[in-house]
């Protein structure tokens, strides 16, 4: 079931689209926001909510990189992995990152605390590299020093 | 020299507010534009200006506007779009504008609206840009607490919605037609271009599509005209470009220039030239889909034109330099990576063909490259060129790659040789 502030936030957003389905990845997003993931649960409550086929929203959801289907940690950490960030040290960062949280990308530390992610250009080319916890973006991170910024995130 | 993009960006990461940007002279134009021209004479003021549109395509911004129909009997309601899904690797030129100068970019899209006479328009923003989301929020809160957005803007009788969507993360979005289908709800694949957007769009009613750095244009060339806007650029395109660099140089960063600013210039004046002990190898003038240049190339204009004649295309204008300790292959394989995770799947030869090009360019970088790859390589480049696939992905993937394939030849070959990358020793 979709809790009523899901629906309020949904019926919000929709006022934005000129129909119901248009609001599909809206949806999706407010869902997440609120369960930090998408179930197959809440996919189909979504689903039946904007009056689409749930096989038609799952290749939305799946589509979208940022659309969980699976449990993430309490922090989402989203390592540029595009050419900038490439040439100027991604594979160092990655590196520390893996060695320091234990996992692999694509994992979630066992705590639940971390779930470590690569992404495509974050758009900070300049301040190379670069990688993105939750809302925040950390540019030109020492990856000797990956710790530090962890550190902030409880 | 004038730098109208940039002139309100303050330090520190704070932007000018609405008190602020109306102080500097904001929303001067849209009062001038809604209350003292018709639609079609900013459309005109666009088209003499010769704007073309910087998401890097370099459409005459004027003569896509003349093409949607804003007669009486025309369909409604018409939308217009700024397209901030900045994805292209190596590019952060609209990230800066819109934490720059919010306003600017409102601005511009509620006199670009008025031109098309647009009833609704949205800014497509990638998820990742939570800054800028942040920044985009106040200013529309702002803009529409002041009259600009709403219904009858100024007592014009035109009204405009303004509303941010923010999208859920693919390289595909920032293609026009797939972001319209991303703005429906449904996965970003592209349609097809029989129909021009601006006869059947976003819902199926006529649609434009412009890039942020575009419309952030638009308020000045209204407030200053044409001769203006064209003076302030050194080419035929008119206007300024914020351009950027990044890798092993000494100071990269973005930068707000007269159109037809060389690469040499851009490299060595702006950027500071390479990081101490790093030699140019080659760079990629316009983010991840355009053709390596080389040292014999750096005195060209970045202006979409003259970039075209040495074989490679401005872009986004934001070069990404390639230096003579970053191994060129595993460059390559960078860029295929992205390109290959990020085909939106609709046509068969991107989704078959950028995976195979990622898998044979990882087996040379480890050592592991047969003798006839480097054919093989070139041979699926045309395949997935020009003429084949559904959209631009592919193509733009093709232009590092073919490019590379020319001027890396011997790296190439050496670890085809040698059995290993000469670079990871």
């Amino acid at each position: 079931m979709l809790s009523p502030a899901e629906k309020q936030a949904i019926e919000e957003e929709m006022r934005h689209y000129a129909n119901r389905p248009s609001c599909g990845l809206e949806a999706l997003k407010i869902v997440q926001k609120h369960r930090g993931w998408v179930s197959d649960e809440g996919l189909a409550d979504i689903a039946e909510f904007l009056r689409v086929a749930p096989a038609e929203l799952e290749s939305v959801a799946t589509f979208y990189n940022l659309i969980f289907r699976r449990p993430v940690g309490r922090h989402v950490i989203l390592a540029c992995d595009s050419v900038s960030c490439w040439i100027m040290g991604h594979d160092r960062l990655m590196q520390r990152l893996t060695a320091e949280l234990g996992i692999r990308p694509g994992e979630t530390t066992p705590d639940g605390r971390f779930t470590l992610l690569p992404i495509p250009c974050l758009g900070a080319c300049h301040r190379a590299p670069a990688l993105m916890v939750d809302d925040d973006l950390h540019e030109a991170v020492d990856p000797e020093k990956v710790g530090e910024v962890l550190g902030k995130y409880a | 020299m004038e730098k109208p993009l940039t002139k309100n960006f303050l330090p520190n990461g704070a932007f000018p507010d609405l008190a602020a940007y109306e102080l500097a002279g904001g929303y001067q134009a849209l009062r001038q534009a809604l209350t003292r021209m018709t639609p079609a004479e900013v459309t005109q003021a666009v088209t003499d200006s010769n704007l073309r549109g910087r998401g890097g395509a370099g459409f005459p911004t004027g003569r896509k506007w003349s093409s949607m129909p804003i007669g009486a009997g025309a369909p409604r309601p018409r939308y217009l779009v700024a397209n901030a899904d900045e994805m292209e690797p190596g590019t952060f030129k609209d990230r800066l504008l819109i934490e720059g100068d919010p306003h600017q970019l409102i601005e511009g899209m509620i006199v670009s609206a008025y031109a098309v006479q647009a009833d609704v328009a949205y800014i497509f923003l990638r998820a990742e840009y939570t800054r800028a989301a942040q920044c985009l929020r106040q200013a529309i809160a702002e803009a529409y607490g002041a009259g600009y957005l709403g219904g009858n803007i100024l007592h014009s009788g035109y009204g405009l919605e303004l509303y941010l969507h923010i999208s859920a993360g693919r390289y595909m979005c920032g293609e026009s037609s797939a972001l319209m289908n991303a703005l429906e709800g449904r996965r970003a694949t592209p349609r097809d271009k029989v129909l021009r957007s601006t006869d059947s769009g976003l819902w199926g009613k006529p649609t434009v599509v412009n890039n942020v750095e575009t419309f952030c244009n638009v308020p000045h060339i209204v407030t200053h005209g044409a001769a203006w806007y064209k003076a302030l650029s050194r080419s035929a395109d008119g206007g300024t470009k914020i351009y950027g660099a990044s890798g092993k140089i000494k100071r990269p960063g973005a930068w707000e220039l007269p159109m037809g600013t060389t690469i040499r210039e851009l490299l060595e004046e702006h950027a500071g030239g390479m990081m101490d002990g790093f030699a140019l190898r080659a760079l990629l003038p316009g983010g991840a889909s355009t053709e390596f240049v080389l040292d014999e190339h750096l005195d060209v204009a970045m202006d979409f034109d003259s970039v075209q004649k040495v074989g490679s295309r401005m872009g986004t204008g934001t070069l990404v330099v390639l230096d003579d300790r970053t191994c060129p292959v595993g460059m390559l394989r960078n860029l295929e990576h992205f390109f290959a995770q990020e085909s939106c799947g609709w046509c068969t030869p991107c989704r078959e063909g950028l995976p195979w090009i990622e898998h044979v360019l990882a087996a040379i970088e480890e050592g592991r490259g047969e003798a006839g790859d480097l054919d093989m390589l070139a041979r699926q480049a045309k395949f997935l060129g020009p003429g084949y696939t559904f959209c631009a992905l592919a193509p733009g993937a093709m232009e590092p790659l073919t490019s590379g394939l020319k001027y890396f030849r011997e790296d190439f070959e050496r670890h085809i040789g040698e059995r290993r990358c000469p670079w990871r020793g």
